[in-house]
């Protein structure tokens, strides 16, 4: 069995790639659903646009419920303080993404053309809403929520609705939005052709252009935020017990570890080399890297956020010293080594059949496709 | 209302209503995996079309299943925070992995389910439909281990440093014979369910004198998977009775409302009226030696009432106060070995010293009267899950009358001239389901007051929030979950009245 800390540095390092493997995976199915009323003009086009995930965004949604599984199984109480605490914005995500399934199932289901728009724009909420949620969520994590806990480790959360919609966390909101509108914008500019297509590839460059001044933004903006640091604690290996420690708030701080640690810095340049690569390479017709190299910059747009609180996972603006941490906020070690056995196994196995489904469904999809493949949704 | 019961309330309905899309995923797709093996096998295009008619209604269930699937999954975390702290340890591993073995599978393939039948080959779809049918049930699998777990929670200790239930051997949560037998008993009764829809879709098609190739074909299969699963659920429901009986006794007790420890074996209480205030069940009807047969497997075994339980868990609750307070002296100072060592002795007890905080919030000075009353809180509620569970059981034993009948006449190729028959299960479409959920409220219910069985009880396990919130959430859930059910309920039935032979034509399209 690995040592405690490695296992938690692990689990903080595979936290970081299934929340890259949701905004990658899932994202551009969101991406897509956003920009569905605005590239598709007539109802084929939209069907066009639809039918580019329709086979396979189930399959990316479950990143985000293995996300969920992942944080309950492996940080515990990460999962029950962001949850509880950002309660309505977590009903508000879930609501939205209901709307995607009964939009995608249900749309083509009647002719109206009523029935069709009141869907298109279901869809475009079930993209938009997820999107800034997730965006909104990282920008009250970097400043910190205010939440502490009693002697039993029995959780009390004093925010709001409201105040999580606050004008750094909407800034970071419309990062997350702009970033996966590029990701989608190059996934249909590979996915589709003619006047969908086109379209597409006309949103990319603004989009990342959009990606790269506003995730600037919010660096500069952060270097303003407090930092969270560590004071004393039980060690890397001891139980978790968030309140088993004293935290520091270093004035202008949050960006602290790019100092100490200046190959951090390789997080936030990926973010602005993967969106320019994103426009670059979507501009010499190349959709696939292109693809890559937007999901390249969502790796490091989040990485960013990962690598500039750590060791601290969830800051407590109330009480600092409850704040959750790697070293305190994890599950045993026992499961910590189970889960890393079964992932092990089982995600090599998850990633082969993706792509061989993605080989299968390989080719554009067209309004002749659409219209001959019965199946279409 | 408060903020538990409003909690509850939420959890139920949005868990039960997730149960009305999971049980039919569950059934059609072993179901489309047969259709399609046997055009695969023999090269008949009917059973093609079978395949492709029953999976374009499967696919209106599935999205809706997935996508109520999340709600579930995120609730813990968002209405049971002090659960999630308390028993993620030990709980959400079964849920990540469920992700990671089965969503996965089933949400990955269903895409090639539906837009595979041009791109692979007849080999290469039926392995598609294959998998999609694995990972729904290996989901079910998972998902069942962990509501196991909370009915007999194994395979874990109590950690004072992390105040928490924590994993000590991951093989007993995963191999514990109460989530065994669950599994079996809940995928069978999906297959029920996916049966008794084919059936009784068939049948109607049947009396209306439509699509008849497509209707014997399908009733003759139902009809078969249907007698097994069927025969599979009572059987091992049984099993599930009698894991029970092992390790929730009070389960067991209140649904047969037996108040009173009988001499073994105990009889077996068909129907009576159960009065709680009176501790008495009233006008019983008993069949002699039934439940003490089916509870312990033998006929000496004894099989206790809710009283003596009572009597039991009171002890339990003052060695658990002794727990308590040991636990609360080793917090403020970890080298108390005295309070180590009485802690070690009664930590199994730990759970029923938390029943007190309830009403005694130091748990340690409760009196005499408050022990009484968390003892007495101890016995969930009788009546409810008395009739709920003869509910189920009658059900049980119809479905197997019925497919039963439907297989002998099938067989012989005659069904069709029993009309009355075939509307007696046109008009059964709706009952899998209130045994499925009857079952789910048996199996929850009976667990109450605890979310963990001695473990963690229900009022503790709640999130510190505003009762107002989930007052409005819940009101959004039945809201919005209604709408979409109706619109649900619309397309099945348009997809049912368009028949097979939409399917091959493209959706019109509506500038």
């Amino acid at each position: 069995m690995l040592d405690y800390m490695t296992l938690r540095l692990l689990w903080w390092a595979l936290l970081g790639i299934l929340l890259i493997g949701i905004a990658v995976m899932d994202g551009f199915d969101l991406g897509t659903a956003i920009l569905l009323p605005f590239l598709g003009r007539t109802d084929t086009e939209r069907r066009v646009v639809i039918n580019t995930i329709g086979p396979v965004w189930e399959g990316n949604q479950v990143w985000l419920i293995l996300g969920g599984g992942a944080i309950f199984a492996a940080w515990p109480p990460l999962y029950a303080v962001a949850f509880s605490g950002f309660y309505f914005a977590m009903l508000l995500l879930l609501w939205s993404l209901i709307l995607r399934p009964v939009g995608f199932k249900f749309r083509g289901k009647l002719p109206g053309a009523g029935w069709r728009t009141t869907w298109d724009w279901a869809l475009f909420i079930g993209g938009f809403v997820p999107a800034l949620v997730y965006g909104v969520a990282f920008g009250n994590v970097l400043q910190g929520v205010p939440f502490t806990f009693d002697d039993s480790l029995r959780l009390s959360y004093s925010g709001t609705l409201l105040a999580l919609f606050n004008p750094f966390a909407l800034l970071a909101g419309l990062v997350s939005v702009v970033m996966l509108v590029l990701h989608g914008a190059v996934w249909l500019s590979g996915k589709t052709d003619a006047a969908v297509q086109a379209r597409a590839r006309r949103v990319v460059p603004w989009a990342g252009v959009a990606l790269m001044v506003l995730f600037g933004l919010g660096g500069l903006w952060s270097a303003q935020l407090d930092g969270y640091v560590i004071g004393h604690f039980a060690g890397t290996a001891g139980p978790s017990d968030p309140l088993a420690k004293t935290m520091l708030r270093p004035a202008g701080g949050l960006l602290a570890n790019y100092h100490q640690y200046s190959w951090m810095l390789a997080a936030p340049a990926l973010g602005f080399i993967g969106a320019a690569g994103a426009i670059v390479l979507t501009a010499l017709r190349s959709a696939r890297l292109a693809w890559i190299s937007s999901a390249l910059a969502i790796a490091g747009v989040i990485a960013t956020a990962g690598v500039s609180l750590f060791p601290v996972m969830l800051p407590s603006s109330l009480n600092p010293a409850a704040s959750l941490t790697v070293w305190d906020a994890s599950s045993s070690r026992l499961t910590l080594w189970v889960m890393t056995l079964v992932t092990a196994v089982l995600l090599p196995v998850v990633i082969g059949y993706t792509v061989y489904i993605y080989a299968v469904l390989r080719g554009p999809v067209t309004q002749a496709s659409v219209a001959a493949n019965p199946h279409s949704y | 209302m408060d903020i538990v019961t409003l909690s509850r309330m939420q959890f139920g309905m949005t868990a039960l209503y997730h149960f009305l899309f999971v049980p039919l995923t569950l059934g059609l797709a072993v179901m489309l995996a047969i259709m399609e093996s046997i055009y695969v096998t023999t090269g008949r295009t009917v059973w093609r079309d079978m395949t492709k008619f029953w999976g374009t209604l499967f696919g209106i269930n599935f999205a809706m299943g997935v996508a109520t699937g999340i709600t579930l999954e995120f609730q813990f975390g968002t209405n049971w925070a002090y659960y999630s702290h308390y028993v993620g340890d030990v709980f959400g591993a079964p849920l990540a992995i469920e992700g990671l073995m089965a969503f996965f599978l089933e949400a990955s393939f269903v895409g090639l389910f539906f837009f595979g039948w041009d791109k692979l080959s007849r080999p290469a779809h039926l392995f598609a439909t294959c998998m999609m049918a694995l990972g729904t049930n290996l989901s079910a699998l998972w998902i069942l281990i962990a509501n196991g777990w909370m009915q007999n929670p194994v395979g874990s200790a109590f950690n004072i440093d992390t105040m928490r239930m924590e994993v000590t051997d991951f093989a007993a949560v995963v191999f514990n014979p109460v989530a065994q037998s669950k599994f079996v008993h809940t995928v069978s009764a999906g297959y029920v369910t996916g049966a008794m829809f084919v059936l009784s879709i068939s049948a109607m098609f049947l009396l209306a004198g439509k699509h008849r190739g497509l209707a014997v074909r399908s009733i003759t299969l139902a009809a078969s998977f249907g007698l097994a699963s069927a025969l599979s659920v009572v059987v091992l429901g049984d099993e599930s009775g009698y894991t029970a009986g092992q390790n929730q006794k009070m389960k067991i007790a209140a649904i047969e409302a037996m108040w009173e420890t009988e001499p073994a074996p105990a009889a077996f209480t068909v129907i009576g009226l159960p009065d709680q205030a009176g501790r008495v069940t009233r006008h019983a009807v008993q069949v002699p030696w039934m439940l003490g047969l089916i509870a312990t497997r033998s006929i000496d075994g004894e099989v206790r009432g809710i009283k003596d339980l009572v009597a039991d868990n009171r002890l339990r609750i003052e060695r658990g106060m002794l727990a308590y307070g040991a636990m609360r002296t080793l917090r403020a100072n970890r080298s108390d070995t005295q309070a180590r060592a009485v802690l070690d002795a009664n930590v199994a007890d730990l759970g029923y010293g938390l029943l007190l905080k309830r009403i005694a919030p130091n748990v340690v000075d409760a009196t005499q009267a408050q022990i009484d009353e968390a003892a007495w809180y101890t016995v969930p509620a009788v009546a409810p899950l008395f009739w709920s569970f003869r509910l189920m059981v009658g059900l049980g034993f119809f479905f197997i009358a019925l497919f039963g009948t439907m297989f002998v006449l099938a067989s012989r190729r005659i069904v069709e001239r029993y009309r009355w028959l075939l509307r007696a299960a046109a008009w059964s479409l709706p009952l899998p389901w209130v045994a499925a959920e009857v079952g789910w409220y048996v199996a929850e219910g009976g667990r109450q007051p605890w979310t963990i069985d001695g473990v963690l009880p229900t009022f503790l396990s709640v999130s510190d929030l505003p009762a107002s919130s989930v007052a409005l959430s819940l009101a959004a859930f039945v809201l919005f979950y209604s709408v979409l059910l109706v619109v649900e309920i619309l397309l099945m039935v348009r997809a049912i009245r368009q028949g097979p032979a939409a399917h091959a034509q493209p959706a019109a399209i509506v500038a």
